[in-house]
C-alpha cells in the first residue's frame, strides 16, 4: 500500500547515493519538483535513467548528482542543447558523466522488459547505426521461428521510479491521463517508486484514457501541486514554453546556473510544504499534503 | 520576397500528399507538416512520437509533447505503443526528419561531431525516435539547411541509417522502409540515384546556382540531367506560413 507523505520524506526514504533512478514523463508530467528535492538532499553518484533527459536531468547533472546517464535524446525540446549535459560530456564539469545511449524505442522496450519480468525485449532497431558499437545492452538475436535477425535490448530495472500524476485518492491509488509516456512501465520495472500528484481526492472519478496505478504497486505518494513545472499536467497546468526558452540562457553559463540553483532549488528548502499550503487552486490535495 | 528558409519549408510542405500518414519530428519538419495541413493537405495525419496519433494543432507546438497535440489527437497512446504497434510494422507512409549532418547516402548524424565518442568536440542530443523512423516508415523525407558543415563527406557517428554504404546496403541491413527518397534544403532538393542510392541534385530554387550548391556540399555532388527549377512560394503559401509561424490560429 502506498503511504502518503511529504515529498522530502518520500525522496529521503527511496533515493540513496549510488542508486539507479528513473524520473519519467515524456514532455508531459515530468516530476521537476521531485528532481529539485533530490538536488536539495545532495544525492551523489546516481545513475539517471530517462528517455529524454530534458531540463530536469540538465539540472541534476549540473548540480553534481549524476555519475552516469542512460538515455535516448538529450536536448531542450524545440529550443536546442542541454548545456549542463554538454558541459559534463565535453568538459567533465562538474564531474565526468558516463553515457549509456539508446534510441527512444530502445529505451521504451527496455522499460517494457523490466515491467514484464523479462531479461530483454526484442525489436527491429539499431542495425547499421553507430549506437550498437558504443552501447552495452544491444545485441543481435535470431528469431527461433523464422530465423530472422532481430535486435535484443537488455531490461531496465531501476532502484527507484519517480513520476508526476494528476491525482491520487487517499488510499494512494494513482491516476493520470494525456500523453502517458512510459511511466507505467517505469514504475512497474523499478524496486521502489515515488509519485507526486497535483491533488489528493476522496475518490478517483473515471477519466477517459486514464492510466491507474493501484496503491499496492506504489511506495510513496506526495501532493505537490504544480510539481511538473515547467512541464505540465494536462487539465491542471500548461507547459511553460517560455521557461524552456529561458533555460537556454540560464544554463549556458556555469556561474549563472549555480546562482539559479542557489535561488530556486537550495534556497527553497521549504518548497514542498510551501507549495502544499499556499496553492489555493487545488486546496483539497494541498491540505492533504500539508497535513501528512 | 521570401527567405531561403521559407522556400525550404514551403517545398517540404508541398511534398506531403493529402491523406497520407506522417511521423513528424520537431522543428522544421513539424512546421512544414502543419503548413501542409493548412494549405493543400487538410487531411494529413500527423503522428508524434509522444503518442499523439492524428494531432491537429492550431499552432506549431514547441515540443513534440505540447498539450495541444494530446488535446486534438484522434488517439493518445503510450510511448512503447507508438513505436511498437504504430511505427515498427511499417504502417506509416512518411517519416519527416531533421538532421545536424547528412552524408551522400542520406545517413544522419545527430549524436556527436569531432573528438571521440567519449569526449566529443560537440555533443548533440542523440537519436530520440529518429533511428526507427528512418528504418520503418515507407519513405523518409529529410529537411535541413545545406552547407559544407551539414552536408558532410564522412559522418563521425551514424545515428539514423539512410542507404548505409549505398547500393544494396539498406536492404541487406534488413531495414523495411524505402529510406530517404527526398532531401529538402534551403537551396534545392536531392533524390537518391536508383542504383547507387547516392543523393543527387534534382531540383533547384529560383535565383540559386548549381555552383553555389556544389560549394555548399562536402562531397562531389552529382547533378541530375533532368534538373528542374522549383516554383517560388505562392502568395497563399507565404501568407499561410507566416501566419503559422506568428502563432496565428487557422483562419
Amino acid at each position: 500500500m502506498a503511504e502518503i507523505v511529504t515529498l522530502a520524506d518520500a525522496i529521503a526514504a527511496t533515493v540513496h547515493d549510488g542508486d539507479t533512478v528513473a524520473m519519467e514523463g515524456f514532455t508531459h508530467l515530468i516530476p521537476h519538483a521531485a528532481g529539485h528535492e533530490v538536488i536539495r538532499q545532495r544525492r551523489r553518484d546516481l545513475t539517471l535513467v530517462r528517455m529524454t533527459p530534458d531540463i530536469i536531468y540538465d539540472q541534476l547533472i549540473g548540480a553534481g548528482c549524476a555519475r552516469k546517464l542512460v538515455f535516448g535524446w538529450a536536448g531542450n525540446p524545440g529550443v536546442g542543447s542541454l548545456h549542463r549535459f554538454r558541459d559534463a560530456v565535453e568538459n567533465a564539469w562538474p564531474n565526468q558523466l558516463e553515457l549509456e545511449e539508446h534510441s527512444h524505442a530502445g529505451m521504451a522496450n527496455r522499460f517494457v522488459a523490466g515491467a514484464s519480468g523479462l531479461p530483454f525485449a526484442v525489436m527491429r532497431g539499431y542495425r547499421g547505426t553507430s549506437l550498437a558499437a558504443h552501447t552495452a545492452g544491444v545485441a543481435d538475436i535470431t528469431c527461433p521461428f523464422t530465423g530472422e535477425t532481430l535486435t535484443a535490448v537488455s531490461a531496465l530495472r531501476p532502484d527507484v521510479a519517480v513520476i508526476h500524476a494528476q491525482r491520487a485518492d487517499r488510499r494512494g491509488n494513482v491516476q493520470y491521463w494525456g500523453l502517458s509516456g512510459v511511466q507505467k512501465e517505469a514504475v512497474l520495472a523499478s524496486a521502489r517508486s515515488v509519485i507526486t500528484v497535483e491533488e489528493i481526492v476522496d475518490t478517483l472519478a473515471p477519466q477517459p484514457g486514464a492510466v491507474v496505478l493501484p496503491s499496492w504497486t506504489v511506495e510513496y505518494v506526495a501532493a505537490v501541486p504544480g510539481g511538473a513545472h515547467p512541464s505540465y499536467a494536462l487539465g491542471y497546468t500548461e507547459r511553460d514554453n517560455e521557461f524552456y526558452k529561458a533555460w537556454d540562457e540560464i544554463s549556458r553559463d556555469r556561474q549563472r546556473f549555480l546562482a539559479w540553483l542557489d535561488e530556486h532549488v537550495y534556497g527553497d528548502a521549504a518548497a514542498t510544504s510551501t507549495a502544499a499550503t499556499s496553492t489555493g487552486a487545488t486546496s483539497t490535495g494541498a491540505r492533504a499534503g500539508a497535513a501528512s | 520576397m521570401y527567405t531561403p528558409d521559407e522556400m525550404m519549408t514551403v517545398t517540404a510542405a508541398r511534398s506531403m500528399r493529402n491523406g497520407m500518414t506522417c511521423f513528424v519530428g520537431i522543428g522544421l519538419p513539424s512546421e512544414a507538416a502543419n503548413l501542409a495541413r493548412r494549405t493543400h493537405a487538410p487531411d494529413l495525419v500527423l503522428i508524434y512520437e509522444s503518442g499523439a496519433v492524428g494531432a491537429k494543432p492550431d499552432h506549431v507546438p514547441l515540443s513534440i509533447g505540447d498539450g495541444v497535440l494530446a488535446e486534438t489527437a484522434d488517439a493518445v497512446v503510450s510511448v512503447p505503443e507508438i513505436f511498437n504497434y504504430w511505427l515498427q510494422p511499417g504502417r506509416i507512409d512518411v517519416g519527416f526528419l531533421g538532421a545536424a549532418q547528412l552524408d551522400r547516402y542520406g545517413n544522419i548524424n545527430t549524436t556527436m561531431i569531432g573528438g571521440n565518442y567519449a569526449r566529443p568536440a560537440v555533443r548533440l542530443p542523440g537519436s530520440g525516435g529518429a533511428p526507427e523512423i528512418a528504418a520503418a516508415c515507407r519513405e523518409v523525407v529529410v529537411v535541413l539547411r545545406q552547407s559544407r558543415r551539414t552536408f558532410a563527406d564522412r559522418l563521425d557517428f551514424v545515428t539514423s541509417v539512410g542507404f548505409g554504404a549505398g547500393a544494396d546496403s539498406r536492404r541487406q541491413l534488413g531495414l523495411t522502409g524505402a529510406g530517404p527518397t527526398l532531401v529538402i534544403t534551403d537551396l534545392g532538393v536531392l533524390r537518391p540515384d536508383p542504383d547507387s542510392h547516392q543523393l543527387g541534385l534534382t531540383g533547384i530554387y529560383p535565383g540559386i546556382s548549381v555552383d553555389q550548391i556544389r560549394d555548399s556540399t562536402g562531397w562531389e555532388l552529382a547533378v541530375s540531367p533532368d534538373l528542374s527549377e522549383l516554383a517560388p512560394p505562392s502568395a497563399a503559401e507565404l501568407a499561410a506560413l507566416r501566419l503559422l509561424l506568428a502563432g496565428g490560429a487557422t483562419s
